[in-house]
């Protein structure tokens, strides 16, 4: 397909010395951390954002901090630019390398530190998966809130890298909200820590600005998390509704009349088919949109906010209202909700949006979303977070043909466009990357991202992390 | 204090930056004024306010959040904000007490200074409910960064570094927070006569528990007296807040009754003693003494906290009490501030930091009010100063000595 984003012009003399960095490299590391073969260097050419692929000059997997840092230094001096992988899922094209990058994946720093019940705190390594942490602590009867729905793959530093959210972020919050430290590498090699198991650290809040700065200020090699003490119970109920409409203004309603489930889940028609076709997790095929609606807590507390949130629901006209009889039921229901994108896939390419908007204008964006996308004749399915606004419209198209792709980028940018227009945001939790890289002007003035990029260049003055990402390529600062 | 400039729009403000960046004159930056104890004595050539930037932009309950200028008077946002049964869930701490300022604290000085309280566990610091600001720079260009969604992650989040800043980065204009039903019943759990050891492993053992305590304190015996007029029960003061729908609060309350009875005489506060309680503790009441005596607010992991009042005990003489889910021990020293002791201990016990919140004026002229930061973590400090105000004209010296 025509590359409608592209990315910076590789250095020519980097490529030139391509031989030269990969044995000076091999050098630094361990035995079989570098990786330079091109057959080997092929599944560290994209991630899950498809569409767009570039084979690395190398890929470095340190075993250590040490090591990163060692690698980081070099690359540094030689102005080698590096790209930071984790498990490669981001949808955002976050983890795509570019000719001259050496890319460094931590998947090889993959223990677990320290976990300390006392305290409600892990320390692991960046290469841990989202979903070891809870499952370390499961049965302590703790759990690590943040959920992305590829949290059995994805890991706490790319995490860290996207601020990630997930379906249970309504009530506990996202990364940011339950990272209490990190070691990380500057671009120099240089190691710092910032945070540990107090709440807040001294000094500039510069935790909260590496978390979802997309690998571009430094590499986190270790994070501290918070753990939370897992409810009694907890129960997903599924709300079936007549239109879109009405399922997005029972949730704006269920929210206004102060009443928190930890999840608000939304599906309609085309996502319920495709989810139910996969999970077969028994949600209703009658309905036009479903919600999700998970209450935790005592069987009683969970009871008395269900019968809330059943009455707000009544008020909208709700056909169908489902509580799952078990824990295998509730599973399934999750499952259906958490592969939506894997499913997907199954039926057609996607491209997946995930603009944010005030819940006033769920019911509004939603019915311009469809507009939008039947207007360049192409499908969309929708299912998201509906409990804080963040919209996963996935727009359904055929990667091989050249001008279906070009019409499903196109439409994907106006519908992030109305998010913005309607007070919202291009991103909620993916991230920038590459994908929303060019739309940032839309969102912030040009004073506004220098002065985000001012803040970058006093991590990374030379912009060797991850350079193609986030800033529109033109209206740069000298390095 | 005098006040040289209060520009009544943002257009003013950066109007006076610019001036003010191109003669090099430095600038005090002040909402209240309450708060100006925070941090180390600045002396600037000029003093800017953003008392007459006032208002609340805009409301919309049903989606949680509110925007306003940043001189709208705290109290106002409060007022508003309980006026559609809601409320700022990070509950910030009112400092006039422990400094005897007084004056209305202002939106702008509360997320300037990351101002927290009690409910920090379970509801994060005022830095989790900011979701976007506008500033002046020290170039005196305005700035936009984050928004008004609950979820966003488009480009670096210059929000949270806005968020505690002290006004070093730059002059808050506009913020915009998220904000939280008012919990519609509450009560407080208090086990009677446990030691400060006793009394952490006590609240780490419930809080293994699914209670959702949105506060949590330990009150010894030394400063027990000192809240609810001394109504609470004989002997140090464990005490556990919960919070909800009313019936959740006593299955709550009866859970936690039957898990601490072991440790100690329990007994419960209701709903009225509760708001009063948890506001003394936020406010520090024990320690708002008049006096300018040395008072430290200590961040460390739960563990660290009794361990280190111990330690520190067999040196000097101190008194202090703990606001577990604040993440915090206030400690009030008899006479010196003992800064090399503190900051010695709590590192020694695993990290976490020591800020000096009030003393004589000599004593904040020697002692860095914010605990020193290694070597490379400082220059990054210096480097990202640099970038926002070049000229280094606001608030020089309030964080870092070196400006």
């Amino acid at each position: 397909m025509p590359e409608m984003i592209g990315f910076l012009k590789p250095k020519q003399a980097v490529l030139d010395r391509r031989q030269e960095i990969v044995a000076d490299l091999k050098d630094l590391l361990p035995k079989g951390c570098l990786i330079s073969e091109e057959r080997e260097l092929k599944p560290f050419e994209t991630d899950a954002f498809l569409a767009y692929r570039r084979l690395p000059l190398a890929v470095a997997l340190p075993e250590t901090t040490e090591q990163v840092s060692a690698v980081l230094k070099y690359c540094s001096r030689y102005g080698v630019p590096v790209v930071p992988r984790g498990a490669g899922t981001s949808l955002s094209g976050g983890a795509i390398p570019q000719e001259d990058a050496v890319v460094i994946g931590l998947s090889k720093m993959s223990r677990i530190l320290d976990i300390d019940l006392f305290n409600r705190t892990a320390t692991v390594q960046a290469g841990v998966t989202n979903l070891n942490i809870s499952e370390a602590v499961s049965a302590d009867g703790f759990f690590y809130a943040p959920d992305p729905s590829s949290q059995l793959a994805c890991t706490i530093g790319g995490n860290i890298g996207m601020n990630s959210g997930g379906a249970h972020c309504l009530k506990y919050g996202v990364t940011t909200n339950n990272l209490l430290g990190v070691k990380m590498v500057l671009f120099d090699g240089t190691v710092i820590e910032l945070g540990g198991k107090a709440l807040d650290a001294a000094g500039y809040d510069l935790l909260g600005l590496v978390c979802g700065s997309e690998g571009q200020l430094g590499i986190v090699t270790e994070a501290t998390v918070r753990l939370i003490a897992k409810p009694e119970g907890a129960r997903p109920v599924l709300f079936g509704f007549a239109s879109s409409e009405a399922a997005g203004a029972c949730v704006a309603d269920v929210i206004g009349a102060g009443i928190i489930p930890v999840a608000i889940e939304f599906m309609d028609k085309p996502a319920i088919e495709i989810c139910e076709a996969f999970a077969h997790a028994g949600y209703p095929l009658d309905v036009e949109a479903l919600l999700i609606v998970e209450v935790e807590g005592s069987e009683a507390e969970m009871d008395a906010m269900l019968q809330r949130i059943i009455e707000v629901a009544r008020r909208h006209g709700v056909t169908t209202i489902r509580e799952c009889q078990s824990a295998l039921e509730a599973a399934l229901i999750w499952k259906g909700r958490k592969s939506a994108f894997g499913a997907t896939g199954r039926i057609a390419d996607y491209i997946c949006m995930d603009g944010t908007v005030p819940l006033s204008q769920l019911s509004h964006v939603l019915r311009k979303t469809g507009e939008i996308v039947a207007g360049y004749g192409l499908r969309v399915a929708n299912v998201f977070h509906a409990g804080d606004g963040n919209m996963h419209p996935l727009i359904l198209y055929n990667i091989n043909d050249p001008e279906d792709a070009a019409r499903a980028e196109a439409a994907g940018n106006d519908i992030l466009k109305l998010c913005v227009d309607a007070g919202g945001c291009l991103t909620g939790e993916h991230g920038v990357g590459i994908e929303k890289r060019d739309l940032m002007l839309h969102q912030y003035s040009r004073a506004d991202l220098s002065q985000q990029m001012a803040a970058r260049a006093a991590f990374d003055p030379e912009w060797i992390l991850n350079p193609s990402k986030v800033f529109p390529l033109e209206g740069r600062p000298a390095a | 204090m005098i006040v040289h400039f209060e520009p009544a729009s943002e257009e003013g403000i950066a109007s006076v930056v610019r001036s003010a960046a191109a003669e090099r004159v430095t600038l005090a930056i002040v909402g209240g004024g309450t708060r100006s104890g925070l941090g180390n004595p600045v002396r600037t050539d000029r003093t800017l306010s953003t008392r007459r930037l006032s208002g609340i932009v805009s409301y919309n309950p049903a989606e949680m959040t509110m925007s306003a200028l940043a001189g709208t008077p705290l109290a106002e946002v409060e007022a508003a904000l309980r006026a559609k049964g809601q409320m700022l869930s990070f509950e910030p701490m009112d400092h006039r007490p422990i400094f005897a300022t007084s004056g209305e604290p202002t939106i702008g000085g509360v997320f300037a200074a990351n101002v927290s309280g009690p409910r920090r566990y379970v509801a994060g610091a005022a830095r989790d409910s900011l979701l976007g600001v506008r500033f002046v720079n020290g170039a005196g260009e305005m700035i936009k960064a984050g928004g008004r969604v609950m979820k966003n992650v488009t480009g670096l989040d210059l929000v949270k570094l806005m968020a505690g800043s002290y006004g070093t980065l730059g002059i808050l204009t506009e913020v915009t927070f998220k904000v939280l039903p008012i919990p519609p019943a509450a009560a407080t759990v208090v086990v009677s006569g446990l030691n400060d050891a006793e009394a952490a492993a006590a609240m780490a053992e419930t809080m293994a528990q699914p209670v959702e305590a949105s506060g949590a304190a330990h009150l010894p015996e030394s400063v027990r007296g000192r809240f609810l007029d001394g109504a609470l029960p004989d002997g140090a003061a464990t005490v556990l807040r919960l919070e909800g729908l009313a019936d959740s609060v006593d299955l709550r309350a009866e859970k936690l009754t039957a898990a601490l009875s072991r440790f100690g005489p329990v007994s419960r506060l209701d709903a009225d003693a509760t708001r009063l309680l948890w506001a003394e503790i936020r406010d520090v009441k024990p320690y708002a003494d008049g006096t300018r005596r040395p008072l430290w607010r200590v961040s460390v992991a739960p563990s660290a906290g009794h361990q280190l009042v111990a330690a520190l005990r067999l040196q000097t003489g101190v008194d202090a009490f703990y606001d577990w889910q604040g993440g915090l021990v206030w400690l009030r020293m008899e006479a010196d501030a003992e800064a090399e002791l503190v900051r010695r201990y709590v590192g020694a016990l695993g990290g976490g930091h020591a800020s000096l919140v009030r003393a004589a004026d000599n004593v904040r002229t020697a002692v860095p009010a914010f605990e020193p930061q290694a070597p490379a973590l400082a220059q990054l400090t210096e480097l990202i100063r640099a970038r926002f105000d070049p000229a280094r004209i606001f608030n020089p010296g309030r964080m870092a000595a070196s400006g």
